[in-house]
């Protein structure tokens, strides 16, 4: 039944497999494990993000395309969703319209990307993704009548998926709306990345993970890479589209900073290359480690620079304000130790 | 030569500013073995590849079973019933025997039959089936390579060079599994230096110099003429 639903791709390694275990009771029971709203919001933005970096493993990993779109395709969801709810007002029907919307408009987008450039070389389809980017960068933060433009927008979800919403306590938790909306995030995350890993895992998968490996050779069995890689390009782009749908839905804001920006895309990749490419549970591995220290390594640095304020330089260096520098050095360490990611590395030592 | 499975009139072939093609005409006949032979650089892999379209033809027609598929894209000409096998293999390494054979049938699942010819032809392919291609031996790769082309039925078959490198034990495995397919009809056009082997399955020759073919006639009449193979390539093919 579990190796069913993970379409056979069984984690091959026992560290790995007890990693995601933690890693799913954690984010299964995070209402009741944890308390209070910053550590709810960090398990929201995981499952999200775990989402969003695996549709684009889909692309990066398996299909060998190198893409700075992803986030457009993660905005155009979150912005489906709160333009839908600020036109037809708070209600199920406006959630779903907007992420089917902003799914589609993904889609079409993706396609034409696709269609236009991905019989060039690797490098021109990765420059045209970076160019369409940050051109619907620019039109969102230009077009503020519609978008909000810098300063994003506010809406309203249906009140059962609010805090108001209060529904009497289980296990010693109080149950809200908000906890409702967090099993929302959480079980279409959770349906949404089997479903990529069924697509991986499947006869299309394999053509994918053929194209990337020697794209002349896949076409000379007989398949047709361009359409192949479009097709790859326009499901990473739904799957993202949907993420960025999931991200509105839980902070009811939408802005370019939170949805657009250039750094969540180095977010990205940073998450799929520890977590290791072409895995898919790296990117579980990935997007859990890089929100955790992203939430909780500023913390962590100012109570160690507390610690240590009698010692020369260390606090300096402990800094939070410091924070990104050891991020930095965390990845170049990861990038060194795990060159084929985490899991990659997980699965090594069990082949070895 | 009635009805050729594949034709190629004049076929000129640039790589980058090197003309190396400089008009190849070449017959393969419907259900044989040709070999296509010559000293090295002399564009036998080229024309190969000029057939399957990794190189486009600059000028000139290949006819394939009576259609012209000259600027046809490569995936097409796969689909047509033309498997190529280069030289270098091509497997995917970074996936399994199984899944690289399944990859070979584009048209449906892999016929359990022909599943049990292969690996009986190959049987290192079964004891591997579930390995990662990448950690192969050589000959196993260049066997899985073979099998792949071979995994669903194709009309034409263009194989570079399949014993080159290979220990002797592993080559009449391979030449077997050859003679195999021959048996079952299919036309091969087949680059190899191997002379035990070329002699033994080759029904026609081609032999190739300075970018066209310079003698084509059966196979048995180059075999027997050593003075023809010095006058064509230089050497005498009982020397390999």
């Amino acid at each position: 039944m579990i190796v069913k639903l993970l379409s056979g791709d069984k984690p091959r390694s026992a560290v790995l497999t007890a990693v995601l275990l933690v890693i799913l009771i954690c984010l299964a029971g995070a209402p009741f494990i944890f308390d209070g709203v910053r550590p709810l919001d960090t398990a929201a933005r995981i499952c999200i993000f775990i989402l969003l970096v695996a549709s684009y493993d889909l692309l990066l990993g398996y299909g060998g395309i190198v893409s700075f779109a992803h986030t457009m395709f993660f905005g155009l969801g979150a912005y489906g969703v709160a333009l839908a709810s600020t036109h037809m007002g708070r209600g199920f029907d406006a959630l779903l319209a907007g992420s089917l919307a902003g799914a589609l408009a993904a889609v079409v987008l993706a396609l034409l990307i696709g269609l236009f450039s991905l019989r060039v070389r690797a490098i021109f389809f990765a420059m045209i993704t970076l160019a369409v980017a940050s051109a619907v960068a620019v039109l969102v933060s230009q077009f503020s009548g519609i978008t909000g433009g810098e300063d994003g927008l506010t809406y309203k979800i249906p009140r059962v998926l609010t805090s108001a919403n209060r529904m009497g306590e289980f296990l010693g938790t109080r149950i809200t709306g908000k906890t409702l909306n967090y099993y929302l995030v959480f079980f279409a995350s959770l349906i949404l990345f089997l479903l990529l890993l069924r697509i991986v895992n499947s006869p299309f998968g394999r053509v994918l993970q053929a194209i990337r490996e020697n794209d002349f050779r896949a076409e000379a069995i007989g398949y047709r890479v361009v359409w192949y890689r479009t097709a790859a390009t326009c499901l990473s782009a739904a799957a993202a589209a949907l993420a960025g749908s999931l991200f509105a839905i839980w902070l009811r804001y939408v802005g370019p900073d939170t949805t657009l920006s250039f750094e969540i895309m180095l977010d990205i990749l940073l998450m799929v290359v520890i977590g290791g490419m072409g895995t898919m549970y790296g990117a579980v591995i990935g997007a859990a480690l890089f929100i955790l220290a992203q939430t909780y390594l500023q913390n962590l640095m100012g109570s160690a620079s507390e610690a240590t304020a009698g010692l020369p330089l260390i606090p300096d260096l402990l800094n939070p304000n410091r924070w990104l520098m050891w991020l930095g050095i965390l990845f170049i360490l990861s990038v060194y130790f795990f060159p084929s990611g985490i899991v990659g590395r997980l699965r090594q030592r069990r082949a070895s | 030569m009635s009805d050729p499975i594949l034709s190629l009139q004049a076929v000129h072939t640039d790589i980058a500013q090197y003309h190396i093609l400089q008009g190849v005409d070449l017959e393969v006949p419907r259900g044989q073995v040709t070999m296509l032979l010559g000293r090295n650089g002399v564009g036998k892999t080229t024309t190969l590849k000029t057939i399957m379209g990794q190189w486009t033809a600059k000028s000139g027609k290949i006819l394939y079973d009576g259609q012209d598929i000259t600027r046809l894209p490569v995936s097409a000409r796969a689909r047509g019933g033309i498997g190529f096998v280069p030289e270098d293999m091509g497997i995917f390494s970074d996936l399994t025997v199984e899944e690289n054979m399944l990859l070979g049938c584009t048209s449906g699942p892999l016929d359990s039959a022909r599943k049990e010819w292969l690996l009986g032809a190959f049987p290192a392919l079964g004891t591997f089936w579930n390995s990662e291609a990448g950690n192969l031996s050589g000959g196993q790769k260049q066997m899985l390579s073979i099998a792949r082309a071979m995994a669903e039925d194709r009309q034409l078959y263009l194989i570079d060079e399949p014993t080159k490198g290979l220990a002797p034990a592993i080559v009449s495995t391979m030449a077997q599994a050859l003679r195999e397919l021959k048996g079952q009809g299919a036309s091969i056009l087949l680059v190899e230096q191997n002379f035990s082997v070329a002699r033994a399955l080759g029904d026609s020759a081609a032999v190739m110099d300075d970018g066209r073919v310079i003698w084509t006639g059966p196979m048995a009449e180059l075999a027997e003429n050593k003075d023809l193979q010095e006058r064509l390539m230089g050497l005498s093919m009982e020397a390999h």
